[in-house]
């Protein structure tokens, strides 16, 4: 969406010599000159309102030889947002200034960008890879970068079809594996990285206390394989006896390249990949593409499919909610119960998934325009026994079964998560900020599909603690079952596809970001078209890999045991973390 | 097990001690007591370990085959179901936490990922298959394996286990740490430590970019 | 008072467990069997399920619906003479759709002529790469290639499927997907239909002009 017009007068109008708008052909938005990119972005945060930074997204335009560098930025008090850039030659040191002190939540945005893309952010206070690991050699979503499989640049492969004689991968590389090395390599004079980066950026120091007992601060390294990090997250910590003094998440253990398989992807084959970023809602995965692509294609939604599309992604969240609130006991100690309990009710809403996709977890389930298959009338019927019957009775039940527990009560009840202003500070969205008292709702505050046709409350708690994180969860099932129940009774009859199904689509040149709100947060799609079938630049804003940079600051002071619980309170998965 | 697995050691009894007293042989009861209480380690990797909860939890119930309890610790598993994308940067803490198992472990590869890298195949982060470091045991086919899928798997694993005889096990031989996995580095890319040479041979002829 | 919200979780847990004994007398008072028959398991998979939730595979089997997909095959029909028929043009869309590019086919030529014939040479899906999306069954135009249910697919390695592993007759397909099948006769049927009215409409007006 382009900014409003007001807007547009106004930032070139305030920044004559150092704003332009884009003018590229499907492009919108702002240049900013590398020169003056703090100075404007101070302006946008304080004179324009705009505090909510949510996407920094790094673009290589290797034929006209620059960089690029995107920064979605939005009001909490909802409208469209501003998109401004800021443009570099495509020279090594590539060197941008860092917006980490303006809006902390570019910090591992910022990262991303020089593990993937090389860029170097200036100013940025820990600059080191964050998905690859350090010593890697190169980096790797630069267009001139080719992996170890490397076969073409862009899907389908010409091997495959009408000579598809059948081989490995494996036998066609040098070394006949995945892997890919300089040349005149040679492994047994290699340093190994010991991560003292890593290690020096924690802070570690040791203290007296008043007997002169000398007491050292101790790391801890939790994960990647830990039973409660939800997965193969790693945590590098410093303690003071049992209270946190410093914290450094170190991710990328399941980074599957996502955007890179993406882009060699044709728009159409990056459907099943989005239902594997995050693996427990590939419904809302695939909403938050299908709108990106939609927005570019500039096509209609066929009217009967927006409402099987929200039908879906609110059970979807309402599954992932239960989940979350079963694992989330499952860290305090409450060990399977209530996990067991909340997946009985994920079953019954995979069954719905399975039935209407084929599949249970990887739906692959929308296209371009609408859905793939209509819902069956006795499907239909069992969502309406789900919605109208079961699901609120279940949710009853599972506040009755927990939320009155005086052990659960004492655990969660004022341990501090986040304030508003930190937790808008950092970008964090979704049910952490709604917790924090700020009611940011995409679904309300820049609403898509037709969401602006349904009567709910966006839920909101104000005591930013953790028992206010936890409940919010329940707030939102019961909002999601409110935005099922109209659903269900206005869905029209019709076509459930405004396209005819097409293997191959064909998207203009342009630019489009795509949000929705994930139950993990903003889930945001960016993609550019150069009008082939292939996207030229494919990125993912997952929700959990943003939030993660307030882990930091949620954590320090806290006691360790906390830790576990403050980190399930995110709702990470690592698919949509790492890609 | 039926008691009529258990109960035919492959010679004649006698009738009147036929119902009685149980005559089998010792690797039946030896693989009936190890396929009856394999203990998956508590480790989960990407899409696929959401399946592998789905399996423990009230619809599929793995524990009626012997396989709830699981562990978070290497030193006390049996099995290790790598579940899901098995990335470069993670292999070394697999490899390490395969090694920490006592044996008799077994692997389990479920989906495609940890098959042979499955969709992701060609990503640059991936490795393409756990079985290019560890001995994998049973292959599940799937992206994700239904839970289903995966207790037809395992089953798969407990037929496996029942072939195995004490007398060739290698666990009981004097080799020391027969299935040890030397770790594997984090350089430019993953090196394979037991390939140095090949790797560097390779590198040396390699067409330079 | 304190612990109260603790008795008021535990009444749940307490209800819970005894959830399957009223259902179970419930049943038997109604003369009907609740495990190991399809009545009760769809019951077990409703919105009204109570009590225990477990479907004890491999005994019993969740009904799995008629879109459920697993790994793809290739349909064929059996002629009057009992000769396969194969479905497959080797067209290419499925291999040009495949996201993870997994299928690989081999394009017949004519000895004679050297011009391109229906039939495909070969034919390779690797089982290990695939994703189980869906999409070369969804847009093969000849309905040639569709997702298979059979899910106990574990092997002891690695799963490449050639012609051989993928061709399943008609008849299976028709068993697993019934309503898929009668929607595609009849669209077939109707194109047939509509053929040959044309071809008669050609015959029959040839003659006049």
């Amino acid at each position: 969406m382009a900014a409003p017009l007001t807007l547009t007068v106004n930032l070139v109008a305030r920044f004559p010599n150092s704003v332009s708008a884009d003018a590229r052909p499907g492009y919108s938005g702002f240049i900013v000159t590398k020169e003056s990119l703090t100075e404007v972005a101070t302006a946008i945060r304080d004179e324009f309102g705009y505090d909510l930074l949510t996407a920094v997204i790094a673009v290589d335009y290797i034929n006209e030889n620059k960089m690029e560098v995107v920064y979605h930025a939005y009001k909490t008090t909802g409208g469209p947002g501003l998109v401004f850039k800021v443009q570099v030659e495509r020279v090594d040191p590539i060197e941008v200034p860092s917006l980490v002190e303006i809006w902390a939540g570019a910090d591992f945005q910022e990262r991303e960008a020089w593990d993937l893309h090389g860029i170097k952010f200036i100013g940025h206070p820990d600059l080191r890879r964050i998905l690859m690991w350090e010593g890697f050699d190169g980096h790797p979503l630069r267009k001139d970068w080719k992996e170890a499989f490397y076969e073409e640049d862009t899907k389908p492969f010409k091997s495959r079809w009408p000579d598809g004689q059948f081989y490995m991968a494996e036998s066609k590389n040098p070394f006949k594996d995945n892997i890919n090395f300089p040349k005149d390599f040679d492994p047994d004079t290699l340093i190994v990285d010991k991560e003292e980066d890593l290690y020096s950026s924690l802070e570690r120091h040791s203290t007296k206390d008043d007997d002169g007992l000398k007491t050292d601060h101790i790391v801890v390294n939790m994960g990647p394989h830990h039973p409660s990090t939800h997965g193969v997250l790693r945590v590098a910590l410093t303690l003071d006896g049992e209270t946190i003094v410093g914290l450094k998440p170190v991710m990328g253990y399941l980074h599957r390249n996502h955007d890179k398989i993406g882009e060699r992807n044709t728009y159409l084959q990056i459907i099943p990949y989005t239902d594997r970023l995050d693996y427990f809602n590939s419904m809302s995965n695939n909403f938050g593409y299908a709108i990106t692509v939609e927005k570019l294609m500039k096509i209609a939604v066929a009217e009967r499919a927006e409402y099987i599309r929200v039908i879906m992604a609110e059970l979807t969240r309402i599954q992932n909610h239960l989940v979350f609130a079963g694992t989330l006991l499952n860290d305090l100690g409450a060990m399977y119960t209530p996990s067991i309990y909340a997946f009985e009710e994920r079953e019954l809403i995979l069954d719905i998934f399975e039935e209407v996709s084929g599949a249970r977890m990887m739906c692959n389930y929308f296209r371009f325009g609408g859905v793939v298959r209509d819902i069956p009338d006795h499907v239909m019927q069992k969502i309406k026994d789900l919605v109208f019957e079961r699901l609120p009775a279940k949710t009853d039940e599972m506040e009755r079964f927990l939320n009155e527990n005086e052990i659960l009560v004492a655990r969660l009840k004022g341990v501090h998560v986040l304030s508003a202003e930190d937790a808008v500070r950092y970008s964090v969205t979704g049910p952490v900020l709604r917790a924090a008292g700020v009611p940011y709702d995409i679904r309300r505050a820049d609403p898509y599909s037709v969401y602006d046709r349904f009567d709910f409350d966006v839920a909101v708690r104000y005591n930013c603690d953790m028992l206010d994180n936890y409940l919010i969860r329940f707030d939102e099932i019961r909002q999601s079952i409110r935005i099922l129940e109209q659903a269900i009774k206005q869905i029209p009859q019709g076509p459930i596809n405004s396209q005819k199904p097409a293997y191959q689509v064909r998207v203009p040149a342009g630019e489009a970001y795509g949000r929705v709100e994930s139950p993990k947060g903003e889930l945001g799609f960016y993609i550019i078209s150069n009008g082939k079938p292939n996207p030229w630049r494919y990125h993912v804003r997952p929700a959990s890999f943003v939030n993660m940079t307030a882990l930091e600051k949620m954590c320090l002071g806290t006691k360790i045991a906390d830790f576990i619980a403050l980190l399930g309170m995110l709702d990470i998965v690592m698919g949509e973390l790492d890609r | 097990m039926e008691n009529e697995t258990i109960n035919s050691p492959g010679y004649d009894i006698p009738d009147d001690i036929k119902n009685n007293i149980a005559v089998t042989t010792i690797d039946r009861l030896y693989n009936w007591g190890r396929r009856s209480s394999v203990w998956p380690l508590m480790f989960g990797l990407a899409c696929c370990a959401i399946e592998m909860i789905a399996a423990q939890t009230a619809r599929y119930d793995m524990s009626r085959f012997g396989m709830e309890v699981m562990r978070p610790t290497p030193r006390q598993a049996d099995m290790l179901l790598v579940s899901g994308t098995v990335t470069k940067k993670m292999l070394p803490s697999i490899v390490r936490l395969y090694n920490q198992m006592p044996e008799p472990k077994y692997v389990v590869a479920m989906g495609a990922c940890a098959s042979s890298g499955g969709p992701f195949k060609e990503g640059y982060n991936v490795v393409a298959g756990i079985d290019k470091f560890l001995p994998v045991d049973v292959y599940i086919p799937g992206c994700p394996p239904t839970p289903q899928a995966l207790i037809a798997g395992l089953i798969k694993l407990q037929e496996k286990i029942d072939k195995q005889s004490i007398r060739t096990a290698p666990w009981y031989s004097k080799m020391k740490d027969p299935n040890y996995v030397p770790m594997p580095i984090l350089g430019p890319d993953l090196i394979d430590v037991r390939r140095n040479a090949e790797i560097r041979d390779a590198a040396a002829t390699k067409e330079s970019a | 008072m304190f612990g109260k919200g603790i008795l008021k979780g535990l009444s749940v847990t307490w209800k819970r467990f005894w959830d399957t004994y009223l259902e179970d007398i419930s049943w038997m008072l109604r003369g009907k069997k609740r495990y190991y028959t399809e009545e009760g398991i769809k019951h077990r998979s409703s919105a009204d399920t109570k009590g225990i939730f477990t479907i004890q595979y491999p005994e019993e089997q969740l009904i799995l619906p008629e879109e459920a997909r697993y790994l793809p095959f290739l349909v064929y029909n059996v002629d009057a003479e009992g000769k396969k028929e194969v479905l497959c043009t080797s067209c290419g869309i499925c291999a040009k759709v495949c996201p993870p590019q997994c299928i690989w086919i081999v394009r017949s030529n004519d000895p004679v002529t050297g011009r391109p014939v229906p039939e495909p040479t070969e034919f390779y899906i690797d089982g290990d790469i695939c994703m189980n999306c869906g999409f070369c069954a969804e847009y093969c135009p000849f309905d040639a290639i569709k997702m298979d249910h059979d899910f106990a697919i574990a092997s002891y390695g690695r799963n490449v499927l050639n012609m051989e592993k993928l061709l399943k007759p008609s008849s299976y397909y028709e068993g697993i997907r019934p309503q898929n099948f009668a929607r595609e006769e009849e669209a077939r049927k109707a194109k047939e239909a509509a053929k040959a009215a044309k071809a008669e409409a050609a015959a029959s007006a040839a003659p006049t002009a």
